[in-house]
């Protein structure tokens, strides 16, 4: 087993946010260094703010009316937001936020209009040469 | 009882997966090594995502009490 997990986060929907931030932890739990390389609408979904704005999360199309019943049984049952989720497996452990350098232009987008937790950019060259000696996910 | 030397008891209880086991890896984080750490877990899933994370990073688990609706993990940092 590798003990780098580099993750591409291309979509920017909460079930898969959701289920990123949490493998995340477990790989940060399980000592692993973590560097996410955040593109595309999963940059969007970093925008300051949006994971706390309902009217900015959203749900893949087809899955769109298990909406509000998730939205509930994440209530009952404790679940937390994603990216609070994320933020603890940044405290707990080495993880590293990077913004995806063409998506951030072409979205027209600043750092600072990210969150805290992007850590800076990385060209897409930056970002394949962190993953030789790393395992990749895509999210 | 090991458990008159339990450093830090932490109710993770209500919190769903990961967060008993962040909860935990945060209070091991902060303890000296001999040091015991308790947590409580009503997320199933803990049953098993703790234990193996005792025994990946190489602790002792002291005790899992099953107090029926939460469990209860004892958990030494031996190292």
């Amino acid at each position: 087993m590798k003990d780098k997990l580099n993750v591409i986060v291309m979509n920017g929907t909460v079930d898969k946010l959701l289920a990123m931030a949490t493998i995340v932890s477990g790989a940060v739990a399980m000592g692993k260094e973590v560097n996410l390389f955040v593109t595309f609408w999963g940059l969007m979904a970093f925008k300051k703010g949006a994971w706390q704005d309902p009217s900015q999360q959203k749900l893949p199309a087809e899955y769109q009316e298990f909406g509000p019943m998730m939205q509930e049984r994440m209530q009952s049952m404790g679940i937390n937001p994603w990216m609070q989720t994320l933020m603890t497996a940044k405290e707990i452990g080495e993880v590293k936020v990077y913004a995806c350098s063409m998506t951030k232009d072409m979205f027209g987008m600043e750092l600072d209009q990210m969150e805290d937790v992007v850590d800076g950019e990385k060209g897409v060259a930056g970002f394949i040469s962190m993953c030789d000696d790393a395992e990749v996910l895509v999210f | 009882m090991a458990d008159t030397n339990v450093k830090q008891e932490i109710d993770a209880r209500g919190s769903a997966c990961p967060g008993p086991l962040m909860e935990l890896i945060r209070g091991i984080k902060a303890s000296g090594t001999g040091d015991v750490v308790a947590v409580l877990s009503s997320d199933p899933g803990s049953n098993k995502d703790i234990p193996d994370w005792v025994e990946k990073i190489g602790y002792e688990l002291v005790a899992n009490e099953d107090h029926g609706d939460y469990h209860r993990f004892v958990v030494r940092k031996s190292k």
